[in-house]
């Protein structure tokens, strides 16, 4: 059977390695092999970040190539723009409306672009809005995980229970709560 | 159920399983989090050393004395080691002594792609390769088997894929290691010229009979599928191999030195065509042809960067052209709302000074808009660069220029340069951006922070005494203070002797009081404020705005705003 690739990206900070980490413990829940890779240093440091989620019965390397993503997972806009090239003909880009200013675009020295990131089937929503209803802003990262669950076939319990394993626990329920709402969305 | 870990996180498990005692590294990306893994499990005595060579010393004395011992650094912390590591190859061990080494291709957090398979091979020292997490851990084991076996120091070498990449570990028991009996020997442990004559001769027949022992090593591994391409590779490199040329046979390396060559003919041998696939240096590639076996691989994979399968296919024929990446307004990481390398860079733009840079989250000013920095070398270089620019183009340069480096940075590396100037006569200034913390490499306690790697008080350096006792005049300010900050920097820049300022002020990721964000009233849209680079800042058609989500209020904004527009946030 074939893998299935996801990438996730977005901005230093908003919590793409937890849902990375997430969802390699949830394939491993499953029974599948998984595996994630990650930049750390200074990448974190507002930069753009950016994780290979590969999942499957046999997985050899820890990096997706261009034109082999079966998902773009992106926390924010510009970020999805960067990472479209990643997907191949059938790719789902899961996107927040979210803009965060690049330093470039602050000083003055560039424009964010205008166009909207896209692929063969192309998810945007305003996952901050749905954050904060769900009880905090940083929680954006699980209401994209809750989008992305809709295309998966795994149980919704199982989802749930590779959140509980992974999130301070004094977080979960704000983070159940925007699984839910990103998974109704 | 498997554990899923990161390569760091199973190299300290294997640490761990494989009995070890002592760990004692200097952090550095992508190698930090074996010895922050480590530190995890109480069994094992970790400590973060000021530098990599002090780190090294305190592993090897620990296995010189019966001890598994451990230290875990970057590939140019290994440089700052090699003093030590090329003559324990003499001495070998007692305890194993295992060197955890984590090589950046790409330079995804680094400054040169060296690559240290050719340091393996100049010192004489042993170096395992693993290919995934559970590799990390197993040849963890190995290591240590292997460095008590020869009696030498073993290299692991990671890559930054590995070391940050997570994949399912089996994880197991620990080892009960005793310490080993320790006795004195000096013909062994002292390396003056007699005695290092004689260990050279026995370094020589333990690296031969570890070659001839390689080929029956399980680690090193033939998997014949169709015979008409073999590739040689190693690391993370084979799982890309494995996916770029699925049918390919592969002679898979697991111990990258010494090379086992009966094996290596024997795969030669089976295969119509031999290729190399390896990152950087054409080290296994140039080896197999010095062995007399036609061989290539290097002229089309090239000597920079990472490889990947697509890279592969496209090098050896199995694949075109992969679509690319647009062209988009780049993210740069930048320093975070808060931080207070920003009011001391800031000082030093409107002063116009020449800035030795060096290593650390501050380097980041070398890029729009600070754009201040003349230089970023390795560890500690700035101070013993200003001396020499100052021995160059006289005490006049001197007033005009400056020395920064971090407080870790400082304590790695700048402490023997600083003495240099003062015993050099110069008149050189040097800032020490004392945060309280190792920054970049994500928040390592240090000699001057008072914690130890568990977070436990620790003695605390006193950096003031410290540079007094060299002979410096030592002046500490919190730069947030622009002005008084801004008057004690032309002061000492101007003045004939060695000066340091110690800008102190915590790093603004721990600095969890909470102060009320800035906001903007009557905003001219005079810019001022945006040459500070604060993520925080935006300037929109008619004014400047505050996020305040990303402002944490340190109210560097309202000391440059010219019309007093900003309000808010913490006094003066």
């Amino acid at each position: 059977m074939k893998n299935t690739n996801i990438i996730i990206v977005g901005v230093g900070g908003q919590g793409i390695l937890l849902t990375s980490k997430i969802l390699g413990y949830l394939a491993l829940d499953m029974g599948e092999n998984v595996k994630v890779s990650e930049v750390h240093g200074m990448s974190q440091r507002g930069g753009s970040v950016i994780t290979h989620v590969r999942i499957g019965q046999e997985v050899h390397s820890p990096l997706i190539d261009a034109g082999e993503a079966d998902f773009v997972l992106s926390f924010e806009k510009l970020e999805a723009l960067r990472a479209e090239h990643f997907l191949n003909g059938q790719g789902v880009l899961i996107s927040n409306t979210q803009e965060i200013l690049p330093m470039p675009v602050i000083m003055g020295a560039a424009a964010y672009p205008g166009e909207q990131p896209k692929g063969r089937e192309t998810v945007l929503l305003d996952a901050l809005s749905l954050a904060e209803t769900a009880g905090n802003a940083k929680a954006v990262n699980i209401v994209l995980l809750g989008v992305l669950s809709r295309y998966m076939e795994w149980p919704e319990a199982k989802w749930e229970t590779a959140i509980a394993a992974c999130v301070p626990p004094k977080t979960l329920e704000v983070n159940l709560r925007a699984f839910k709402a990103g998974r109704q969305a | 159920m498997k554990k899923l870990m990161i390569g760091n996180e199973a190299i300290a498990r294997g640490a761990y399983e494989a009995g070890v005692k002592v760990v004692c590294s200097y952090p550095g990306t992508p190698s930090t989090e074996i010895t922050e893994f480590c530190a995890k499990y109480p069994e094992m005595n970790c400590q973060w050393g000021p530098n990599e060579k002090v780190s090294v010393e305190v592993a090897f004395g620990a296995a010189m004395t019966g001890a598994r011992a451990l230290s875990c650094m970057k590939h140019v912390g290994v440089n700052v080691a090699a003093d030590p590591l090329f003559t324990a190859a003499y001495t070998g061990v007692n305890g194993g002594l295992v060197i955890a080494c984590a090589d950046d291709p790409f330079m995804h957090s680094s400054q040169n792609e060296q690559d240290s398979r050719m340091i393996a091979r100049s010192a004489h020292i042993p170096m395992l390769e693993p290919a995934d997490s559970q590799e990390c851990l197993d040849y963890m084991k190995l290591a240590y088997q292997l460095s008590e076996e020869y009696d030498t120091p073993v290299f692991l070498r990671l890559t930054t894929r590995l070391a940050h990449s997570r994949s399912p570990v089996e994880v197991g028991e620990r080892e009960n290691v005793a310490l080993k009996p320790y006795e004195k020997d000096t013909m062994k442990y002292v390396m003056m010229p007699g005695m290092a004559r004689k260990r050279h001769v026995y370094v020589e027949e333990r690296e031969k009979k570890m070659a001839k022992d390689a080929s029956s090593m399980a680690v090193n591994r033939m998997e014949i599928r169709d015979q008409k391409l073999g590739v040689v590779c190693a690391g993370v490199v084979y799982q890309y191999v494995r996916e770029a040329l699925p049918e390919a046979s592969v002679l898979k390396l697991g111990l990258s030195y010494p090379l086992p060559e009966d094996m290596i003919r024997e795969f030669a041998g089976k295969v119509e065509k031999l290729i190399v696939v390896e990152e950087l240096e054409p080290v296994f590639e140039n080896a197999i042809k010095a062995m007399g076996i036609q061989v290539s691989g290097k002229d089309k994979t090239g000597l920079q960067g990472e490889l990947s399968a697509a890279k592969i296919k496209k090098c050896f024929g199995a694949g075109g052209d992969v679509p690319e990446e647009a062209s988009l307004p780049a993210r740069p990481p930048v320093l975070c709302p808060g931080c207070p390398h920003r009011a001391t860079f800031f000082a030093m733009k409107r002063l116009g000074l020449t800035v030795f840079g060096d290593i650390g989250c501050y380097t980041l000013c070398a890029l729009p808009p600070v754009s201040l920095m003349d230089s970023a070398l390795c560890m500690g270089a700035s101070v013993g660069m200003a001396h020499g620019a100052e021995k160059a183009r006289g005490k006049e340069f001197s007033k005009k220029a400056v020395a920064v480096l971090g407080d870790s940075t400082f304590i790695h590396s700048g402490i023997t340069p600083l003495i240099d100037a003062v015993y050099g006569g110069a008149s050189t200034t040097t800032i020490i951006l004392d945060n309280r913390i190792t920054g970049m490499t994500g928040h390592q306690q240090n000699p001057a922070s008072g914690k130890n790697i568990l977070g436990d008080p620790a003695p605390q350096l006193n950096l003031e005494a410290l540079c007094e006792a060299i002979g410096a005049t030592v002046r500490v300010c919190d730069p947030q203070n622009l002005s008084e900050f801004t008057q004690i920097l032309k002061e000492e820049t101007a003045a004939d002797h060695v000066s340091v300022i110690i800008a102190r002020r915590p790093c603004a990721l721990l600095d969890k009081k909470k102060t009320e964000p800035c906001h903007i009233e009557d905003c001219r849209n005079c810019g001022a404020c945006m040459k500070l680079g604060c993520p925080a800042l935006q300037r929109k058609k008619d004014s400047v705005t505050i996020d305040h989500t990303l402002c944490v209020g340190c109210g560097l904004c309202k000391q440059v705003c010219p019309f007093k527009a900003i309000k808010g946030g913490q006094e003066e």
